[in-house]
């Protein structure tokens, strides 16, 4: 049975349990002396039933599916012909990997031989049987759960304390997702980070200054042997992110400044929501702007004045990026100017200073940490971002802080590593993960010190 | 004494009046430079927009040109009773052909004939394959048919190549324009609405390919990521502005939920691969998968939007609750999360919008794969439209420029009427 089917069945098995608890409770209550009798409400037993009846049998079926696939590898493994188990573990995998290929029916069974089918045979019947024992299980249990729970139904019964406590804790495992995912991340990517390490030294990939991981994924392929100099991204980074915030900051800066400072409120709010829109844009719609129509102006642009610009220059992905950031500096700091007490402003102004003065010497400096802070949180906006980068930047790592030059990201090279051939035990792929390790910490280190920064000057004002 | 001051005071005077004219050019100058800020916002979205809406606007339309086709059964190679078998396996082709042949009688040679091949879409033997299938009394009769043009001949007829060219820069070569010119002119061309982009997958041929399977293969992402996200972030946020005691474990669970909000997008994607695709080993390029790490991506954003939403509600409805002897949860519940329930909503549109307009972390798990077929289920491998348009823009086909912009159009046409009616829904709720 399949599990969506299971899934199904589970539910509507919690409804009847619901009503059936409910119903058993009016049924006692009547029999102790009508409804007051009883501690709760009916849908509160009706409500314990259902919960006996779906916890502990979704906690069978993950128990389940997740030791599934390597019981089955294991019964199927050996049953094979003794030769075969001999074999070494990953020819095994690609043998196993036809023999289950074989039995869903994805590949013909001319490339098998006799064992392998009839491997397969016995895959299937065991899968059927698997399926089967598995919608029994998760049924008696359920069952039995809301059985259990039905049984305790008496009027002194606390059945509203008893959910109560049970949904507390659904609600606090809820949140605890957020903390589960963080460890995913760093778990995952670690752990794929290290084993790259074990293959290419840390300080070859930290300062190393070439970066060409054409290194065969399949032992008769005909490549290079790469080199994993983290480097070149980096710098190409750098000056994307750099053209980018050269671009945002000031435009940004000064639409905040002039939304806040001198704009009527009728133009506040329409321009605001209008520029937002801009942050809207989902950034594959950038990367095809970029690629597509700014980076052929650009080098069209150079190329008039005799300047000769790559086609994927660094100058288009980074000037794109940087309108996408746009909308993100301007309500960063206009949420930090607005932030700056209108006493200063008015001490300002009583002096005689005009309005410029004011911002300049006074506003700007009172709200300097902010502001800055901002910009980190705008830099690691540009740092990870990909799409744009993935269609307008090159792939060629390059070592240059010229931005007419076309240059690569941290980014790019996650994408170009992981889309398509992946062999969990080459370097090619696990240095993707080194990579996304970088970016993870980097990231993180530039929101941490941003965070710290605003709110160090928030709590300056409050 | 006096006239000393006052000398010294109309010295400062007259020095303040002669800067005050220079500080005024500079105040006006700073708004200037303001006024152009806003401005240059304004410009580049303006040229974004319309740079896409001029590019993708003709790839709403598309071209048919009228032939004569002659259903000769020699030439399809069956005979006039067949069965719908062999109908199916004739040879359209050969029909399209015989019939530009005798349209343009003086074509010789290989590479022309070729080229007057080339002006009509593959799709055509299907089209005519199934005019026979529904009608067979069509075998040995002669009959007007419309067909769909190829898109290089399309683009000609949509005015977008430019004939003064030189001939080896451009796709529709010099013969073909004039083939297209006379069909034009006996009025055997016709721009009709593309409904090919709306009904059918992806294809090699720009003029045969469609956003359906796209479309189909967001909507399955996006149910999946709303099931999982909606749910786990209401109550997360339920849990910590409601319940969670002030400790260092509510501490790093709010720690973990900023820092997700900042992790970039492709970080979730590699957790994707690793964790889902790898370890739980859950079917590639499926929806299922992308959803989940789509959802993952969203939480945080629906988190941080619906305790915004659960601290306005008013304290006085909680006391009310309380004062009557409702429990916690019950207060919660019952009176909380339905006044809460717009700005809740109003999160989770604009982070189901985000999780629409997502491409990177899909790009990692596999959804990245050619496919034309519409998937049926959120375990069938599929595209979703964001990676539809990475797809087209990196292809090298011409025709698939104005595909890919039209496909932007649809994408942007449903992030407005999500972020619409979250904006609606936020304009009700203040009402309140």
């Amino acid at each position: 049975m399949q599990t969506t089917t299971v899934f199904l069945i589970l539910i509507a098995l919690c409804v009847i349990s619901f009503y059936t608890g409910r119903k058993r409770s009016q049924i006692v209550a009547m029999q102790h002396g009508g409804l007051d009798t009883l501690h709760s409400l009916p849908n509160h037993y009706g409500y314990m039933a259902a919960v006996w009846a779906a916890l502990p049998a979704l906690f069978v079926l993950l128990v389940w599916m997740g030791f599934e696939s390597s019981v089955l590898h294991a019964l199927v493994v050996g049953q094979l012909p003794q030769n075969i188990q001999q074999l070494p573990p990953d020819e095994l995998g690609l043998y196993y990997n036809q023999v289950q290929g074989f039995a869903r029916g994805a590949i013909d069974s001319a490339q098998l031989d006799e064992a392998q089918i009839s491997a397969a045979e016995y895959y299937i019947r065991t899968v059927t049987s698997f399926s089967q024992m598995k919608a029994t299980l998760v049924f008696v249990v359920a069952i039995i759960g809301a059985l259990l729970a039905i049984r305790r139904v008496t009027p002194v019964f606390r059945a509203r304390n008893h959910v109560e406590k049970i949904f507390e804790w659904v609600l606090f495992s809820s949140s605890f997702v957020a903390v589960l995912t963080t460890l995913g991340i760093v778990l995952s990517v670690m752990f794929e980070a290290i084993r790259f390490f074990q293959i290419i030294p840390v300080q070859d990939f930290l300062f190393g200054l070439q970066w060409s991981p054409q290194m065969a994924i399949r032992a008769n392929q005909v490549a290079a042997s790469g080199s994993f100099g983290f480097v070149p991204l980096l710098v190409g980074t750098l000056l994307i992110s750099t053209v980018a915030l050269l671009i945002a900051v000031p435009i940004g800066l000064m639409s905040a400044i002039y939304l806040s400072e001198y704009a009527s409120r009728r133009f506040r709010a329409v321009t605001k929501p209008v520029l937002e829109i801009l942050a809207g844009v989902p950034t594959v719609v950038y990367g095809f702007f970029a690629a597509l129509t700014v980076a052929p102006f650009i080098r069209e642009m150079g190329e008039s004045v005799g300047l000769n610009v790559a086609s994927e220059s660094a100058m288009a992905a980074g000037l794109v990026m940087g309108i996408m950031i746009i909308p993100f500096v301007m309500s960063l700091s206009d949420d930090i100017i607005n932030a700056v007490p209108v006493s200063l402003r008015e001490a300002s102004l009583g002096m005689g200073a005009t309005m410029n003065e004011t911002i300049r010497k006074v506003v700007l400096p009172a709200a300097l940490p902010g502001i800055v802070g901002g910009i980190l949180l705008a830099a690691s906006r540009a740092i990870g971002e990909t799409m744009i980068v993935v269609m307008a930047a090159g792939l060629s790592a390059k070592l240059t802080i010229n931005p007419l030059e076309a240059v690569t990201t941290i980014t790019v090279q996650i994408v170009t590593l992981l889309v398509g051939d992946q062999e969990f035990d080459n370097p090619k792929t696990l240095a993707a993960f080194a990579l996304g390790l970088v970016l993870f910490f980097v990231t993180l280190l530039l929101n941490f010190i941003a965070l710290h920064v605003v709110r160090k000057y928030r709590e300056q004002y409050e | 004494m006096n006239s000393m001051s006052d000398s010294n005071r109309s010295n400062t005077t007259a020095a303040i009046a002669a800067s005050l004219k220079k500080r005024y050019a500079r105040e006006r100058r700073f708004q200037w430079y303001g006024r152009l800020a806003v401005l240059t916002g304004f410009i580049f979205l303006f040229i974004l927009l319309t740079d896409i809406v001029i590019k993708g606007s003709p790839a709403f339309t598309q071209h048919f040109i009228k032939l004569d086709i002659d259903f000769n059964t020699e030439v399809l190679g069956i005979s006039q009773n067949a069965t719908a078998e062999e109908i199916s396996g004739a040879d359209f082709s050969a029909v399209v052909k015989d019939s530009l042949r005798t349209m343009f009688p003086d074509v010789s040679g290989r590479k022309e004939k070729k080229a007057l091949y080339r002006l009509i879409s593959i799709r055509a033997e299907y089209t005519l394959r199934d005019m026979v299938l529904e009608n067979p009394a069509l075998l040995g009769t002669n009959a007007e048919v419309w067909l769909l043009a190829h898109s290089e001949a399309g683009s000609y007829l949509k005015g977008q190549v430019d004939a003064s060219a030189p001939e080896s820069d451009r796709k529709v070569k010099d013969i073909q324009v004039v083939w297209l010119d006379t069909l034009a002119k006996e009025g055997r061309t016709e721009s009709r609405f593309n409904s090919t982009f709306f009904l059918s997958g992806d294809s090699r041929e720009p003029e045969l390919a469609g956003i359906k399977a796209a479309l189909y293969g967001s909507l399955f992402t996006l149910l999946v990521t709303f099931c999982l996200a909606f749910p786990i972030g209401v109550l997360s946020a339920i849990y910590l502005e409601e319940f969670a005691p002030r400790n260092r474990l509510t501490d790093l669970i709010e720690i973990n939920i900023n820092n997700l909000a900042a992790v970039p997008s492709i970080v979730f994607g590699l957790l994707g691969l690793a964790v889902f695709i790898n370890f739980f080993e859950l079917p590639r390029s499926a929806p299922l998968v992308g959803g989940v790490v789509l959802a993952l991506m969203t939480l945080p954003t629906i988190i941080i939007t619906s305790r915004a939403a659960i601290q306005a509600v008013p304290p006085s409805i909680q006391e009310a609750a309380m004062g009557v002897g409702a429990s916690k949860l019950q207060t919660v519940f019952h009176h909380v999360l339905p006044v809460a329930m717009p700005g809740v909503l109003t999160g989770s549109i604009i982070g189901m919008a985000q999780a629409l307009g997502e491409t990177a972390p899909l790009l990692m798990i596999g959804m990245v794969a050619f496919i034309m077929d519409v998937p049926g289920g959120v375990t069938d491998p599929s595209t979703v439209l964001p990676v539809q348009i990475y797809l087209w823009a990196d292809s090298p086909e011409r025709g698939f420029t104005e595909k890919t912009s039209a496909a932007i159009m649809v994408l942007m046409a449903f992030l407005i009427l999500m972020n619409g009616l979250a904006v609606y829904l936020r304009k009700r709720f203040e009402l309140k």
